[in-house]
């Protein structure tokens, strides 16, 4: 196997010039701009950190954040397995255009996206006014927030998913069935745990993404102090204000999190993939 | 067959769901953008889109698209190459690097740009000697707009050529074809629909990014505005027409590029199936 990797990196010309654009490149966009992150941030004292990020306004915008992401990716979930099914497993009228509509929040721009359900959602839009008689308000809550944040987050679950409902082999279900399966059943025991893993992949991707969205977030959240503020927009307007190490040390934390939500991911997608495909 | 039977009534169900959540979420948003932007007239809507700023604003725009795009396709290109078709150590640090932006906030990802680049940068001297300005100027814009869109590229290649193999790269090596020539003769054919497909990507969330150009534009009118910066400006100034009209030339943009998509996903399911182990 090493004889044979050792060959493959001869024969096959280009490695020098190639391995040396992807470093520069790697270094120039990525790699000094998060060193002149830590380099920074080394200059921040751990009490002057500690005192910017328990502050009750910044303290909130953690909250808000995590919390409207957690149920926005909570939906995500539930409403995108259902979309991934639809389209792997039914054929109706519309199919394609459907499956092309969902990769819309990729397509378009998230202040666009921000106005437009702002507009839609504010008492008197198209939306918002039917809610607004059950005396549910929608834009500038957090309510609205969740709502931009299920419409950014809602094509990883499906991309996640999808894929994978369509390799899993009816044999399976069908095998339950003639066992004595009923429909919930093969539903829970047969194609959940298939599925789990994607599931949870795109349930993390959703969120992750959420957490840090800001254009689309901006509009309809109406950014009260600690009501509807999120943690982007409180790096923002430190920015604003050119407190560059306030800034800084609200965005460690949200790094931290990001960094800390991908990798227990990448445990939970190891295990489960694990589990299912029998192998330890 | 039973299960067939089955989900006769669920089907519906099903699709219902789909449908009504599609349908309000996403198509409302666009068909509300288009009507709101037409609302005082098709003169209003074009008086909006020939404004001085607003024609400043889409060419700049289309210039930083442009520039993300060259500079992600190398990259990409170079990279998937690299990581596919060598074995060598640090492999699998280089990868997560490329992935990194993904799991970036926009925010953060304008923040250190202007920590690398800003006044309290060890940099900045040599910079202003030099007369170069990034931050708060249209490189700021160009980077971020990179950063964010950085892995766009590469990821769509790099399993197209891990699944292909390397074999027949190296046949073409063995009998004396240079590195272009193997490149543009095997491996550009096999990777060109995945390639269009990332571009495409890029070039999606490159016109559109806000947050992270945000933060380093400095929002000079008619100098460092993208679109959605303008969009922002218009909508904060109760300027609805404005706003909406900028968004409709972008809302249009965004649905060429969903049809272009579906229509490169086809192209290169067809001509990878082959190549492909699953």
């Amino acid at each position: 196997m090493t004889a044979f990797m050792r060959k493959n990196k001869r024969v096959i010309p280009g490695f020098g010039l190639s391995f040396g654009v992807t470093v520069a490149a790697l270094g120039f966009i990525v790699l000094i701009p998060l060193c002149s992150l830590v380099v920074f941030s080394s200059g921040i004292s751990f009490k002057e950190f500690a005192a910017v990020v328990t502050s009750p306004r910044v303290r909130a915008s953690y909250l808000v954040s995590f919390e409207t992401s957690l149920i926005a990716a909570v939906i995500d979930a539930c409403l995108g397995l259902i979309l991934a099914w639809t389209l792997v497993r039914y054929d109706f009228p519309g199919k394609k255009i459907m499956n092309g509509v969902i990769e819309l929040p990729f397509a378009l721009p998230t202040a666009v996206a921000g106005i437009a359900l702002t507009h839609l959602t504010t008492t008197n839009g198209w939306v918002g006014s039917l809610f607004a008689k059950f005396g549910i308000e929608i834009a500038y809550t957090r309510i609205g927030i969740t709502t931009a944040l299920v419409f950014i987050g809602i094509p990883f679950v499906v991309r996640a998913t999808q894929p994978v409902l369509a390799k899993l082999d009816v044999q399976y279900e069908e095998a339950a069935r003639i066992l004595g399966a009923n429909g919930r059943q093969t539903m829970m025991d047969v194609i959940f745990p298939e599925i789990l893993p994607a599931l949870v992949g795109g349930f993390t991707l959703s969120f992750a993404r959420g957490l840090g969205e800001y254009g689309s977030v901006v509009f309809i959240a109406g950014n009260q102090p600690y009501k509807t503020e999120i943690a982007p927009l409180m790096i923002m307007s430190k920015l604003q204000e050119y407190d560059y190490a306030s800034a800084t040390s609200i965005a460690l934390v949200m790094l931290l999190v990001a960094f800390l939500i991908l990798f227990i991911n990448a445990v939970l997608q190891s295990r489960t993939s694990k589990i299912v495909s029998g192998i330890s | 067959m039973e299960i067939r039977r089955n989900s006769g009534p669920m089907k519906w169900v099903f699709i219902g769901i789909s449908a009504l959540f599609l349908t309000i979420m996403l198509i409302l948003p666009l068909i509300y953008v288009i009507t709101t932007a037409l609302q005082d007239g098709s003169a209003a809507f074009m008086k909006a889109v020939r404004d001085t700023y607003a024609v400043k604003a889409i060419l700049l725009t289309v210039k930083v698209t442009l520039i993300t795009l060259i500079f992600n396709t190398v990259f990409g290109v170079f990279a998937a190459w690299c990581i596919t078709r060598f074995q060598f150590k640090g492999k699998k640090i280089i990868s997560t690097l490329i992935d990194l932006p993904l799991t970036v906030s926009p925010v953060v990802a304008g923040l250190i740009f202007l920590l690398t680049f800003g006044r309290q940068s060890a940099l900045y001297p040599f910079l202003k000697s030099a007369g170069i300005q990034i931050v708060f100027a249209v490189p700021g814009i160009v980077l971020a707009t990179i950063f964010v869109t950085f892995p766009f590229v590469a990821r769509e290649i790099i399993p197209v050529l891990t699944a292909a193999g390397s074999d027949e790269e190296e046949a073409a090596a063995l009998m004396g074809a240079g590195g272009f020539r193997i490149f543009r003769e095997i491996t550009l054919p096999r990777i060109k629909w995945a390639l269009l497909y990332g571009i495409v990507l890029c070039a999606a969330r490159a016109m559109g990014e806000f947050g992270a150009v945000s933060v380093l534009s400095g929002h000079l009118r008619g100098k460092t505005n993208t679109m959605p910066l303008y969009i922002e400006l218009l909508y904060q100034g109760y300027d609805f027409t404005g706003a909406f009209a900028m968004s409709a030339i972008l809302v249009i943009m965004a649905v060429v590029i969903l049809i272009l998509r579906s229509v490169l996903k086809n192209k290169g399911k067809g001509s990878t199936e082959n190549g492909r182990p699953e």
